[in-house]
């Protein structure tokens, strides 16, 4: 049993939060099934479903805490799941930074969930690997892909009388194909929230196209470059930019947001004035649960707009600490494109790079946000508005604030990332426009294919 | 939709680490408990018995229980505390010619039989779309065994108070001696793990890890300049006698850096952390160009890791990657044609044998004894790292011993040895190493690391960086960062120190797979001298 209803999840919570004699108590509980299936040369590797659920109970007592978590929801495993986290409790050092349960809130609930992926099961799956695998066998090049699907709830509880409770789905599909020489490789990945709209039948020809357009790769001198960025591309670069909008880590003077001589640079111009980026856990392509992991409720509010730094994240004891209003932690972030396709960007651009996917990206530099990492599965050359050949991969050491400073024109933004952990761990949701970009910087290159 | 919990901690600068907590949390005294081997057989012979009348021709059973204790902490603060325990089955059958898993945390005699039952139902499934039979290569039985961690002090048994007492200090030392900030952290790790198969094999080992990285941030207010400096510990296959500090495992080397070996300092080190951060705000950014490289072996490991170990894993090397972690340049024709990986001074070996190392186990998790073998012999490729169901691929009679599982829900499959740089045969110390470099740099520790998907093209930091001129430590660097192309780099290499300078640095959480599985590694080194490598200035200015 991993997916509980409203009904069921509320009563297992009424009865930790009574069982508990601290001085207040917080509880979650969380369930979710998720299918996979992998598959590499051509075959399907391996498939499965795991189901979990989980009861996370937090107690205080003054400012000791004590967690504990237990997969089992009978009377007695929740009395013990509730003495244990009071025996931590009570050991426990008192953490001075220790803030006190939030009072009863009222949530909009957000369309997280969609029945269409709830429904996915084994043949569905199936499917898609063999919708993946037929076409790539009968062009004889190489399937290696994942997909990954998943149907979840969230229920939260606490002793000042908080509940919320909410169901999510989620769909991540990425596949590689090689050309059998091993000259040519492209890349296609898709994140969605309802599968009626994913067929990997056609999503499989883009991964097909750039196999094969780019086999027998050119090498390009490394230089600056004005690029062409994929979605995918650039959504790696930002993410580990938006890790620097901690407003405490800004403050410390440790983040590209600090400010010289100490505060940080909430307010000031630091990107383009074409940036504009916000959180808006209520948007139809990329709804959020609409609280954040205090439980406090999540409303749209801009990021980044025309350039000027709009938001940075407080958590509540920092802003206590600084005199700051309390805000939800975002859990998604919808970066704001144009209305342009990848194809105009192209068609606009005299002589470029069009980069399908970033790879292995690791920051070098946390003062400038300077990351480095190399393309991947999809580099070409553009001349005249149009692409001309592959080229061979570079590595690159850009800083995205430097990026997002030197922007000559904006895609349509889409959904690239649900931040919920399929496909490999935690991260915010993420909405991101292909970008043409100048000055890019490319340091070496790379004989990898 | 998470189905594995993380644990952000914040603070390292603007990275922040992520720490996969599977598992339920738990009171410390649980931690130190076992399940007794006698009823794990009980359980393991059902599930093998229930297998084979179901008409799997083969069955390994795992019994795992998987404890982890992290204790975290910021300046004069304990941030958390956390114990998990996670125990269930999985279960691994061979029918059809085909593998089939499952798993299960009903740890009852019929719980047990129910999930091989289900494996036989998977691999019958799967074996509609099998294109060739799975071949094992040949593992002996080894009856009733048990093996170990030959560890000194259980860390598990070290309380609570003493543990953040410990990190308190250090993080008290570091502020004393400059640091503006310093968070650091303990990790510990205890797998109890037992498996059988048909092969006759009931092997019950207990094996203990444990880590304990810190960072300093100083701060220069008025520039706003900020530099941090990661601790020198490396984590290691022991127990809480590491932390001893005894003062034969301490190592002065070039530029006053002091290094560790077999047990550590923990205070000492932050202090120098503490005074190197500082001393990182005021030094002279580097020139751009050519340089002979001296890389310390807390630095070298993880350019092993991934220019040598990732590439010679064979399911990588074969395609099974391709979708995620990659595929590797060191195809099996390489192999075939004696390619010339590095010079002549570079032997690398693969093993999960090394006393305190992270990889090393009596058995894998397929219950094939561990041993040591080379993959590089004087520069020469000459072989992967395979397990039961690839041997016979590279030609093999029998398993490297390399597979492991993360959990008892994971399936085991081919993950990295530890892989070592043999140490240089001729005597040679990194103070006699120093003394022929004209212009080089000295580099100690591993900072941002970045290679491609084959493995060819990589770019790394460090923690500090020495300039070398004319034989001689003349000032620190920094902003440095150096690419290779992986087959140049490793034959550029023109001098190994001897075993004397031999240390093991390592990886306490690698990932690989979909999903994603992590391991623990670890990669031995002596100081080593790398000629003419590319290296870049990676300062910017945000305007």
């Amino acid at each position: 049993m991993s997916m509980f209803t409203e009904a069921q999840a509320k009563t297992i919570l009424d009865k930790v939060i009574k069982l508990s004699v601290a001085d207040e108590c917080i509880a979650t509980l969380a369930g979710s099934t998720t299918g996979n299936v992998r598959f590499a040369l051509n075959n399907v590797s391996t498939s499965g479903v795991v189901s979990t659920t989980d009861l996370a109970v937090q107690v205080a007592f003054g400012k000791r805490v004590g967690t504990a978590t237990i997969n089992a929801f009978d009377d007695a495993s929740l009395e013990r799941v509730v003495r244990r986290a009071e025996e931590l409790a009570k050991l426990a050092p008192e953490n001075p930074e220790f803030m006190p349960a939030i009072d009863k809130q009222s949530y909009t609930a957000t369309p997280t969930f969609v029945q269409s992926t709830a429904d996915i099961d084994p043949v569905y799956r199936a499917k898609v690997a063999s919708d993946s695998i037929a076409p790539c066998k009968a062009e004889k090049l190489v399937a290696a892909g994942f997909l990954e699907d998943g149907q979840g709830f969230t229920a939260i509880a606490n002793s000042n009388g908080n509940f919320a409770y909410q169901q999510t789905t989620d769909l991540d599909y990425t596949c590689t194909v090689r050309t059998e020489d091993g000259t040519g490789s492209g890349w296609v990945a898709r994140n969605l929230a309802d599968a009626t709209q994913f067929d990997a039948s056609r999503e499989i020809r883009t991964a097909i196209a750039k196999a094969k357009g780019s086999a027998n790769a050119k090498a390009l001198e490394p230089g600056k470059y004005t690029v062409v960025l994929e979605p995918a591309a650039t959504a790696g670069l930002l993410l580990f930019m938006l890790f620097g909008f901690d407003a405490r880590q800004a403050d410390e003077g440790r983040s590209f947001l600090s400010k010289k001589g100490g505060g940080n640079r909430l307010g000031e111009q630091v990107f383009d004035a074409r940036i504009n980026a916000f959180a808006d856990p209520a948007h139809p392509d990329l709804a959020t649960l609409p609280w954040d992991q205090d439980g406090l409720p999540r409303h749209k509010h801009a990021i980044i707009e025309n350039g000027v730094v709009k938001h940075l994240n407080y958590s509540r004891y920092w802003s206590q600490k600084q005199g700051k209003p309390v805000i939800a932690q975002p859990g998604n972030v919808i970066m704001a494109g144009g209305d342009k396709s990848t194809e105009e960007l192209i068609a606009s651009t005299r002589r470029g790079i069009l980069v399908t996917r970033t790879w292995y990206i690791r920051m070098v530099d946390p003062q400038t946000v300077l990351l480095t990492g190399l393309t991947r599965d999809g580099t070409f050359y553009i001349e005249d508005g149009e692409v001309k050949h592959p080229i061979k991969n570079f590595r690159f050491n850009e800083s995205p604030v430097i990026m997002l400073n030197n922007v000559e024109e904006l895609g349509k933004a889409i959904r690239v990332s649900s931040g919920a952990g399929v496909g490999g761990g935690p991260g915010l949701a993420m909405m991101v426009p292909a970008m043409k970009v100048r000055d890019f910087t490319f340091t070496s290159l790379s004989d990898a294919v | 939709m998470d189905r594995r919990s993380f644990l952000t901690v914040t603070g390292l600068g603007t990275a922040s680490l992520m720490i996969p907590i599977s598992g339920r949390l738990i009171a410390a005294e649980q931690l130190l408990s076992t399940l007794d081997p006698a009823v794990k057989k009980v359980l393991a012979d059902g599930a093998m018995e229930a297998a084979t009348a179901a008409g799997a021709t083969y069955c390994d059973v795992r019994i795992g229980r998987y404890l982890r204790q992290f204790v975290i902490t910021r300046e004069d603060k304990v941030e958390n505390v956390v114990n998990t325990e996670s125990t269930g089955t999985g279960v691994r059958v061979i029918a059809n010619g085909t593998w089939g898993f499952a798993a299960t945390d009903d740890l009852t005699p019929s719980g047990v039989r129910k999930a091989a039952v289900q494996a036989v139902a998977v691999a019958k499934a799967n074996a509609i779309t099998q294109t060739a039979p799975v071949q094992l290569a040949p593992t002996p039985g080894v009856g009733e065994v048990s093996w170990a961690t030959p560890i000194k002090k259980n860390a598990m048994a070290v309380p609570i108070k003493e543990k953040a007492d410990l990190l308190l200090s250090a993080n008290a030392a570091a502020m004393a001696a400059g640091a503006n900030f310093v968070n650091s952290m303990m990790f510990v790790v205890n797998e109890q793990k037992y498996f059988a198969s048909t092969d006759g094999s009931y092997i019950d080992q207990d094996i203990h890890r444990l880590w304990v990285p810190f960072g300093v941030t100083a701060i220069d207010k008025a520039s706003g300049k900020f530099r941090s400096r990661a601790g020198l510990s490396s984590p290691v296959g022991m127990g809480y006698e590491y932390l001893d500090a005894r003062r034969e495992d301490r190592i002065e080397m070039p530029g006053g850096v002091i290094g560790y070996g077999n047990s550590y300092d923990l205070i000492e080190d932050a202090v120098a952390a503490a005074k190197q951060a500082q001393e990182k705000l005021k030094a002279t950014s580097v020139k751009p160009g050519k340089y002979d490289l001296m890389l310390d072996p807390d630095h070298l490991w993880l350019t092993i890791h991934e220019s040598v170990g990732h590439p010679t894993e064979l399911d990588r090397v074969l395609g099974y990657e391709a979708n995620f972690a990659g595929t590797s340049f060191a195809t099996l024709d390489k192999r075939d044609a004696g390619f010339r990986y590095g010079s002549k001074q570079v032997t690398i070996f693969a093993d999960k044998v090394q006393p305190g190392s992270l990889g090393a186990v009596g058995y894998d998790d397929e219950g094939v004894k561990t041993r040591r073998w080379d993959l590089i012999k004087d520069g020469i490729l000459v072989n992967y790292q395979a397990i039961r169901d690839q041997a016979h691929i590279i030609g093999e009679k029998a398993s490297h011993g390399c597979c492991y599982a993360d959990s008892w829900s994971s399936v085991q499959f081919q993950r990295m040895a530890n892989v070592s740089l043999a140490p240089g045969k001729q005597p040679l110390s990194p103070a006699d190493m120093l003394k022929d470099i004209e212009n080089g740099i000295f580099i100690v520790g591993n900072g941002s690391f970045s290679i491609d998907q084959q493995r060819y093209n990589a770019q790394f930091g460090g923690q500090l960086f020495y300039e070398i001129k004319n034989g001689k430590i003349t000032q620190m660097l920094e902003d440095v960062a150096y690419q290779m192309r992986t087959p140049e780099f490793w034959n550029s290499c023109v001098a190994v120190c001897d075993q004397s300078d031999y240390r093991l640095g390592g990886s306490f959480f690698d990932g690989k797979g979909q999903p994603s599985q992590v391991s623990a590694v670890s990669h031995g080194a002596s100081t080593a001298r790398f000629n003419g490598a590319n290296v870049i200035n990676t300062a910017r200015s945000l305007g």
